[in-house]
C-alpha cells in the first residue's frame, strides 16, 4: 500500500491518541472561559488585549499542533508552515501604525 | 556498472526519483498545508485592515455603563453583540457569540475523532462523528444567520445620528446596519462585520459540502475499498483551520 500512514500509532487501538485529543478540548474549553471571565472583570487596557492575544496563541498552538497534527510532523513542514506567518507580523505592525498616522491626521 | 536491473521490485529508492513522499506527507496533504498558509494571508488581510480602520477611529472613553451608540467613536464589542435567541431585551453580553464557539471548539474534537477513527479503518466511527461534525457546522451556520438577522435589523430603540445634509444638520433615527449605514458605529464596523464573519462562513458552508461528501463516501464504502481514509484527514485539516480562524475572529472582532 503506497500510503502507509507513519503515525505514531501504538497498537492499543488509538486510546491514546483519544486521550489527547480530549485533553486538548478541555485545555481550549478552559481558556476560552478564561477569557470570558477576564473580559467582564477586567478593565480595558493594554494589560487586557496582551492577555488575550496571548491566549488566543496558545489556543491557536494546540489546535494546529495537534488537531492539524503539525506537532508530529517533520521539522522542514513545521517551519514551511510556521515562517510565512512572520510576513503577517510585518503586515501587522505596518498597518495598525499607518492607523495610528490617520488617526493623527483626521483626528488630532 | 552503469547497467542496473530495474524492473524488479527491489530497486533502494532514492529520493529525487519518485516513490518517496517529501517531508513524509502526501500530495494531497501538502497541497492542503500550503493552501490553508494561502488563506492564511487572506484572512490576516482582513482582520489586519480592520486593526487600521480601528485605529484610525477614535475609541469610546468612558466606562462601560456609560456607553451609547455612536458613529464618532469606535463602538465597543459586547454592548453590540449583547442579544441571544428567545431573550428579547435581556442584555446578555457576548453570551451567544461564546455559545457559537463552543459549537465551533466542539464540531473540531468530533472532525479529530473522525480522522482517528479512519486511521484504524474504523468505518462505524469515521461515520459517527462526520455526522456529528456536520450538525455541529450547520448549528453554527444556523446562528451565524441568527446573527447577522439581528445585526441588520438592529435594537428597538435604533440609534440617533447627526448628519451633514445640504448645507444643514438634521438628525435622524436609524435601525440596525447595512453597508452604508450603522446603528451601532461608524459604518465601517458593520462592513467588516460583514466581510470577516461572512468570509468565515463561506468557508464554513463548504467545509459543510466537504463534509457531507466524506460521509457519503465513507457510507458508501468508497474509503474501504480504497484501503486508506486519507482524506478524512485532508478534509479535517480544513475544517480544524475554519475553526482556527473563528479563534482569531472571536478574539480581534469580539473580545478586543
Amino acid at each position: 500500500m503506497a500510503n502507509v500512514h507513519a503515525h505514531d500509532e501504538s497498537n492499543d487501538g488509538g486510546v491514546a491518541q483519544r486521550k489527547v485529543i480530549w485533553k486538548t478540548f478541555w485545555i481550549l474549553l478552559i481558556l476560552t472561559a478564561l477569557e470570558f471571565l477576564i473580559a467582564f472583570t477586567m478593565d480595558h487596557g493594554i494589560l487586557k488585549i496582551t492577555i488575550f492575544i496571548l491566549m488566543t496563541f496558545v489556543k491557536a498552538f494546540y489546535i494546529v499542533g495537534e488537531f492539524m497534527h503539525l506537532k508530529h510532523e517533520v521539522k522542514t513542514l513545521i517551519w514551511s508552515i510556521v515562517l510565512p506567518i512572520l510576513f503577517i507580523v510585518w503586515l501587522l505592525i505596518a498597518l495598525i501604525y499607518e492607523g495610528g498616522a490617520i488617526f493623527d491626521a483626521l483626528w488630532q | 556498472m552503469a547497467a542496473t536491473a530495474s524492473s524488479t521490485g527491489t530497486v533502494e529508492p532514492k529520493y529525487w526519483l519518485g516513490g518517496i513522499e517529501p517531508l513524509k506527507a502526501s500530495y494531497g496533504k501538502l497541497m492542503m498545508w500550503f493552501f490553508l498558509i494561502s488563506d492564511t494571508f487572506t484572512f490576516s488581510g482582513l482582520l489586519i485592515a480592520y486593526g487600521l480602520v480601528r485605529f484610525s477611529f477614535p475609541a469610546f472613553t468612558g466606562t462601560p455603563d456609560e456607553f451609547v451608540f455612536s458613529n464618532l467613536y469606535w463602538p465597543i464589542p459586547e454592548k453590540v453583540y449583547e442579544a441571544v435567541p428567545f431573550m428579547h431585551g435581556v442584555s446578555l453580553p457576548l453570551v451567544f457569540v461564546g455559545i457559537m464557539t463552543f459549537i465551533l471548539i466542539f464540531s473540531s474534537v468530533t472532525m479529530v475523532l473522525a480522522v482517528e477513527a479512519g486511521h484504524r479503518r474504523d468505518r462505524v466511527n469515521v461515520e459517527k462523528y462526520m455526522l456529528w461534525t456536520i450538525l455541529g457546522g450547520l448549528t453554527f451556520i444556523g446562528c451565524q444567520a441568527w446573527e447577522w438577522a439581528h445585526f441588520i435589523h438592529g435594537t428597538d430603540e435604533g440609534s440617533v445620528i447627526r448628519e451633514f445634509v445640504n448645507g444643514q444638520w438634521v438628525e435622524r433615527t436609524i435601525f440596525g446596519a447595512n453597508l452604508v449605514e450603522n446603528q451601532y458605529g461608524p459604518p465601517a464596523f458593520a462592513d467588516f462585520f460583514f466581510f470577516i464573519t461572512g468570509f468565515h462562513g463561506t468557508h464554513v458552508t463548504s467545509g459543510i459540502v466537504l463534509n457531507i461528501l466524506i460521509y457519503y463516501r465513507t457510507a458508501t464504502g468508497f474509503y474501504e475499498r480504497r484501503g486508506h481514509y486519507e482524506m478524512v484527514e485532508k478534509v479535517g485539516l480544513y475544517w480544524h483551520f475554519v475553526d482556527l480562524v473563528w479563534v482569531f475572529v472571536f478574539t480581534f472582532f469580539y473580545l478586543v
